[in-house]
């Protein structure tokens, strides 16, 4: 009774528009819905680094290894604002990280597609950030308070990571009849995983319902998916390379693009833990984490040591 | 499971010279020094501060949503703290 009682007050406030703060009554539902989709979003933060840090020691001049340099620390950043908020839900800092490198939690599935050349630096930026960021305007009003909060801090930083990339798509595509054609394939391998990074068509997708009832997510994914093909499509055109879809067409009835339909199959497959780099990109991460223990060991050992003291005094 | 990223601390960061501190969110650091220079390259990467305050989040000491109603009743009463409350002649100005 109680609870039914607390589930409509709890309702009537997502509906009223009133965020949801960390100590507030929640169904354990949403509470899970909520920590996965931040932790997953964390993670994705954390792993993205991966792909483009690759290109860091081999960025085609000083500026465009400063600004990739920056780009990384920047996605760094975003991961830890997420950890937070996820910490905000009674879970460790420790705990999120294990589940990572467990294979418990999941990541999104486009970094595990590899950065083989320069021009995918440029696609990634364009593109995956560029879905990312839309995914992310409409969560800077997701109704859990403290994910909107980092939202909105993320979205101020992900211009320019837009930006960059597309400036660099644009060098290419102006340049050479080589930098044209990997700006080209760059586009070509890029394009579905990217449209895949909406998630599944909603009447697929499990978690699409609950997402809209809680305000978690104020879009389903398809409306999204829509949105970004009408907004990139004529960037495409100005970079003059040709999207890698030939259903793709004007619709004027209801002004925007028809498109086909990403390999869902593929997607499966990739968040499964079959893509081309699942098991290099956790490697690499629980290297890492093994690598800088000996620093979270001694800066312990130095505040206990302090700590100590200051008693001691 | 032990968690051996150093404790939580929150970060107030003030944006001008004479404006208040205002919270933007966590950080994790081992002693005070290290969660300063943290919360430093974190919140402040593009000149969003001017200084920065940090406080162990189990520190924080808060009102409970629970009790929200009770605990802000006393001022629900009093609408004479406001201006609005107070009829003044038509033609008064700079008032």
């Amino acid at each position: 009774m109680e609870n039914a009682l607390n589930e409509k007050s709890f309702q009537d406030k997502i509906d009223e528009g009133i965020s949801i703060e960390p100590k507030d009554w929640m169904p354990e539902t949403y509470r899970k819905h909520v920590l996965r989709q931040i932790s997953q979003h964390a993670h994705s933060e954390i792993i993205g680094m991966q792909p483009e840090g690759n290109w860091i020691t081999r960025a085609p001049s000083l500026r465009r290894k400063m600004v990739l340099l920056a780009k990384v620390q920047d996605e760094a950043g975003h991961g830890l604002y997420l950890y937070s908020a996820a910490e905000s839900m009674g879970v460790t800092r420790d705990e999120l990280l294990d589940q990572l490198h467990t294979g418990k939690a999941k990541y999104s599935s486009i970094f595990n597609y590899p950065t083989l050349t320069w021009a995918d630096i440029g696609a990634v930026g364009w593109l995956v950030d560029g879905a990312a960021i839309m995914n992310q305007v409409m969560l800077q009003r997701t109704s859990y308070g403290p994910y909107a909060r980092a939202m909105v801090r993320i979205c101020k930083e992900e211009s320019f990571h837009q930006r960059q990339g597309f400036e660099i798509m644009t060098v290419l595509s102006e340049g050479s009849s080589e930098q044209k054609e990997m700006a080209q394939d760059a586009l070509n391998r890029w394009w579905w995983p990217s449209l895949m990074m909406f998630g599944p068509p909603d009447e697929e997708s499990p978690n699409s319902a609950n997402a809209l009832k809680w305000k978690i997510k104020r879009e389903g994914n398809d409306e999204l998916r829509q949105r970004f093909v009408n907004q990139t499509v004529p960037q495409a055109a100005i970079l003059g390379l040709k999207v890698p879809d030939t259903d793709l067409k004007w619709n004027e009835a209801k002004k925007g693009y028809d498109f086909g339909t990403p390999n869902w199959a593929e997607f499966k497959n990739v968040i499964s833990g079959n893509g081309p780099c699942n098991k290099e990109r956790i490697a690499n991460k629980i290297h890492s984490h093994k690598e800088g223990a000996w620093v979270r060991e001694a800066a312990e050992a130095y505040a206990a040591k302090k700590n100590k003291a200051s008693i001691a005094a | 499971m032990s968690d051996n990223q150093g404790i939580l601390w929150e970060v107030f960061v003030q944006t001008k010279p004479g404006l208040p501190h205002k919270h933007c969110g966590s950080i994790h650091g081992h002693d005070k020094e290290m969660a300063l220079q943290n919360a430093r390259d974190l919140y402040t990467r593009r000149n969003e501060g001017t200084n920065i305050w940090i406080i162990p989040a189990s520190e924080i000491v808060a009102s409970s949503p629970e009790d929200t109603g009770s605990f802000f009743e006393p001022a629900n009463d009093k609408v004479y703290r406001h201006p609005t409350f107070y009829k003044i002649a038509d033609g008064i100005t700079h008032m």
